[in-house]
């Protein structure tokens, strides 16, 4: 986590952003040199994944919060955009509507719910972005921390949380889609989203807020804030003595990573091009949870590379020995876990560095 | 109408007909009209002949020869229609032939036919039938029926369906309307409410009685209604104690987060898949015993897998419960994978033996036999595990190391191998689920991961460490999810009681019952 490596990772991902989106415009088609609009939509959706990695590594690194379900708080900020995306499609959708998404009209719905309203609105869409994984993780967290729910508890009730939402977005009645989610977009603040322009524009703005969300995690991490939230990670009790309130730390940091987490899913939707309730799954939060530690937990760095390479990993593996993916995620998990406990970071630092991982050595009793 | 009139007529001449010498088998050989008489005749006859030459002629299997004998075909032999003895005819036959008027006739012979059949089912059946739908006309015959009756519970059909009949004509006297009312009354189902709805335009005094009995039938549905939701909860409760059971002692003893608890289930589905698979290509005689064989065989598959994670895998990870949550669900997308690769992806198809399908009826709750199995090996399990724990040397062992592992050691036991058999009996328990399981669900690579969250809930709302705990919280939480059901959904009433637990876990975080002493702040 020091400033060279982080500065070495805003390099890399601004500059790699920036060489591939010159590259895929400014050669022909023919070129070797060229990468494909599919390769900048790719390399953008392992970035957003890359800010959920962020995300998770700020709220379980520092603050030993291990959320199961991160990737809600992801959806959420997929879903606040999506509607803004479903908003913009206006007449062009199959049924011409003006103001009712397709799957409205196909459901026989006459107005649109109230929830709807405003986001028409880039402004209103990019306030709900931020504000309803936020809203969501200030009531969850105020009610889990006040009441000291901590250590595997918490993750149990955050994975039945997003479960909880799965369900619900499943459901046809709730106005999101249910199975099918939201699709068909058209453009994005009145820019067709199909040229290759534009996803060359989303790929760098992805990385830009990446870079920012680095930089905005690493000085939370290292102000005296930071310090205290280390503490309570090591010993929460002890750092309550000390005067501290451990809870209000939590919630700050836990609002804070589901805001991140949101603006990667918003992010998400307009390049994958889709979002469904299928992003509360449980298992893509514990995915999420591994990138961070296959790159190093608490170096916020190697949440960054975790989530590139694992994703890297999973294209590569469903592509070509699909059946083999499975074993090989799972195998990760274990080997990360029982070999690797400071993840592809830890293994240039000395064995005492990577001591934090672990609790303190207690007897098991 | 008109027809069912002359067959009433007939039907109350019948004897004096049958007694007259006529012959009603002999008529069979004339025309339409006779044909029809005859059948009507016949019905009522008491013949013993009567049911099988009625029912060759609805075949078409009636022949007559040249000297108007009667004969039945059956596949290549000819049976004397008067005697059913085999013979030959003499000169070619001919079927008798029917009209809509005579098929008309055989059709309710054959009615009347199955009401006085020696069989009590097939009885049953045709009072059924009456019941369903009421005819004025049948008034006769059910009663005659009646009076042969013996069989309480056909007895009980047949006088409902008199009592529908009843109520369906419009010239019966008040007094017998009201008695039909009550009849119809303590039946008490959907059906003799709607028969009874029916009567509001009556006469005041049968419209007041026939409302109050709908009114009344309204409130017992009401009760019954509530007692299969019990039935239900309490079904789903027992698939969730199953399920969590084996949990609560990973789980809620020993503290491993094991997040491959799950396929710990679904290894035991798969073993009765294979087992049945197995019994029924060797030992076609045992298939109806292939369950229980699976059974012991679960217990020893799920728990020796069980008993192998902990040492490969979990051992190294004691005091690091969350390396331990990632790791062992590493481990259930392997195992998952695994399963898929060797059994393929779709679902397999586990069969019901014989003695465990079916349903009862008591009062208004249907009662599936497959469920009530559930509920008493759940039950069976639960008390073999409390068992375990508390009389047997294991057990004593096993609450030793988790209350105090130092001393435990201290003392003598051998923590890893305690830790291992604990494990293994945790997974073992798991594996007896997917049996129960199995026979309830489909039976897929994904079957675990349905289950996993439910059981982390039921286990952290009863109290971790509890087995009593895990009992009750299981029993309410199917429950509530069964009365929630038909107010909210399916999905809503699953969603709002995650979210009631979420709640919940922030008011008492050690849940219903929670373990006290120094054990606590371990």
């Amino acid at each position: 986590m020091s400033g060279r490596a982080t500065m070495v990772c805003l390099v890399l991902v601004l500059g790699g952003a920036a060489v591939m989106a010159a590259l895929n415009l400014a050669t022909p088609a023919a070129s070797a040199l060229h990468v494909p609009a599919y390769a900048v939509s790719l390399a953008g959706k392992y970035l957003c994944y890359a800010m959920l990695a962020v995300a998770v590594d700020l709220v379980w690194g520092f603050a030993g919060i291990l959320s199961l379900g991160h990737a809600a708080f992801f959806a959420l900020g997929g879903y606040a955009m999506g509607m803004y995306l479903m908003r913009q499609i206006g007449t062009r959708g199959v049924y011409g509507n003006a103001v009712l998404p397709d799957f409205m009209v196909f459901l026989n719905w006459k107005s649109l719910p109230w929830y709807w309203y405003g986001f028409d609105h880039p402004a209103f869409a990019v306030a709900m972005v931020l504000l309803v994984p936020g809203v969501l993780a200030l009531v969850f967290g105020w009610l889990a921390f006040r009441s000291r729910v901590g250590g595997v508890y918490l993750s149990i009730i955050t994975q039945a949380l997003t479960y909880a939402l799965l369900l619900a977005f499943f459901r046809n009645d709730m106005g999101f889609g249910g199975n099918n989610g939201l699709t068909d977009f058209k453009d994005m603040f009145s820019i067709p989203l199909h040229l290759d322009s534009t996803r060359d524009g989303l790929l760098l703005a992805t990385a830009v807020l990446l870079a920012a969300e680095l930089l905005v995690a690493r000085h939370v991490v290292t102000s005296r804030f930071g310090k205290v939230l280390i503490a309570v990670r090591d010993s929460e009790s002890r750092t309550r003595f000390l005067g501290y309130r451990p809870e209000s730390y939590k919630l700050f940091v836990f609002v804070l990573s589901a805001v991140m987490a949101g603006v990667g899913g918003a992010l998400y939707v307009p390049q994958v091009g889709i979002i469904n309730p299928g992003e509360f799954a449980p298992a893509n939060s514990i995915e999420a949870v591994i990138w961070v530690a296959v790159g190093g937990r608490g170096t916020l760095v190697g949440a960054v590379l975790g989530a590139v390479l694992v994703n890297l990993g999973k294209t590569f593996f469903t592509a070509t020995l699909p059946d083999l993916w499975l074993f090989a995620l799972g195998a990760l998990f274990i080997l990360v876990t029982l070999l690797l406990p400071g993840g592809l970071l830890g293994l240039g630092r000395r064995r005492p560095r990577a001591a934090p991982v672990t609790q303190a050595p207690e007897p098991a009793e | 109408m008109t027809l069912l009139r002359v067959l009433l007529l007939l039907l109350v001449l019948s004897p004096f007909v049958a007694r007259a010498g006529d012959d009603p088998i002999a008529d069979l050989a004339g025309n339409y009209d006779d044909i029809r008489h005859a059948v009507d005749a016949l019905s009522v006859s008491g013949n013993a002949r009567a049911e099988p030459v009625i029912a060759a002629l609805q075949n078409g299997a009636l022949m007559v020869a040249a000297d108007r004998s009667l004969w039945i075909r059956e596949g290549d032999a000819m049976l004397d229609a008067r005697s059913g003895a085999p013979g030959s005819p003499n000169g070619p036959l001919k079927p008798v032939r029917l009209n809509n008027a005579v098929r008309r006739a055989i059709e309710a012979a054959m009615g009347n036919l199955t009401l006085f059949s020696a069989d009590p089912a097939r009885r049953l059946k045709a009072a059924q039938a009456l019941f369903a739908q009421p005819d004025p006309a049948a008034l006769p015959t059910l009663d005659r029926a009646l009076a042969k009756e013996s069989v309480a519970g056909v007895r009980r059909l047949l006088q409902q369906a008199q009592a529908a009949a009843v109520l369906a004509g419009a010239d019966a006297p008040i007094p017998d309307r009201l008695a039909a009312i009550v009849v119809l009354r303590a039946r008490g189902d959907l059906a003799a409410s709607n028969l009874l709805a029916a009567l509001a335009g009556q006469p005041p005094e049968v419209a007041a009685a026939a409302a109050e009995g709908v009114a009344a039938i309204a409130r017992a549905q009401k009760i019954w209604a509530l007692a299969q939701g019990v039935f239900y909860g309490i079904s789903l409760g027992s698939v969730l104690l199953l399920a969590a059971s084996g949990l609560a002692i990973t789980f809620g003893v020993m503290g491993v987060i094991n997040m491959a608890h799950g396929e710990m289930v679904m290894l035991g589905a798969y073993t009765t898949f294979v087992v049945q698979q197995a019994v029924g290509a060797w030992l076609p005689g045992l298939a109806a015993a292939g369950v229980l064989i699976a059974i012991p065989l679960a217990f020893i598959v799920s728990g020796a897998v069980g008993i192998a994670i902990e040492r490969l895998l979990i051992s190294f990870l004691y005091g690091r419960p969350l390396e331990t949550l990632l790791a062992t669900w590493g481990l259930s997308l392997g195992l998952q994978q695994a399963v898929r690769s060797l059994f393929g992806a779709s679902n397999r198809d586990v069969s019901t033996p014989g003695w465990m399908s079916g349903a009862a009826q008591w009062g208004g709750v249907t009662i599936t036999f497959n469920r009530l199995y559930i509920i008493i090996f759940a039950a069976f399990v639960l008390a073999a595990l409390m068992a375990v724990l508390r009389a047997t040397p294991l057990g004593l062992q096993m609450r030793a190391v988790t209350q105090n592992r130092r001393m435990a050691a201290a003392m003598g036991i051998r923590t890893p191998w305690i830790d291992a058999l604990t494990f293994g009996l945790g997974s073992g328990v798991a594996g007896m689920a997917g049996v129960a399981l199995s026979q309830i669900d489909n039976v897929s690579p994904n079957l675990g991961q349905g289950y996993i969250i439910d059981s982390f809930m039921v286990v952290v709302f009863g109290g971790v460490g509890n087995l009593w705990g895990t009992l009750v919280s299981a029993l309410t939480l199917g429950i509530v999810n069964k009365f929630l059901e038909p107010v909210a959904g399916a999905v809503l009433g699953k969603i709002f009681v995650l979210v009631l637990l979420i709640l919940f876990i922030q008011r008492k975080p050690r849940g219903l019952f929670p373990l006290k002493g120094r054990a606590v702040e371990a």
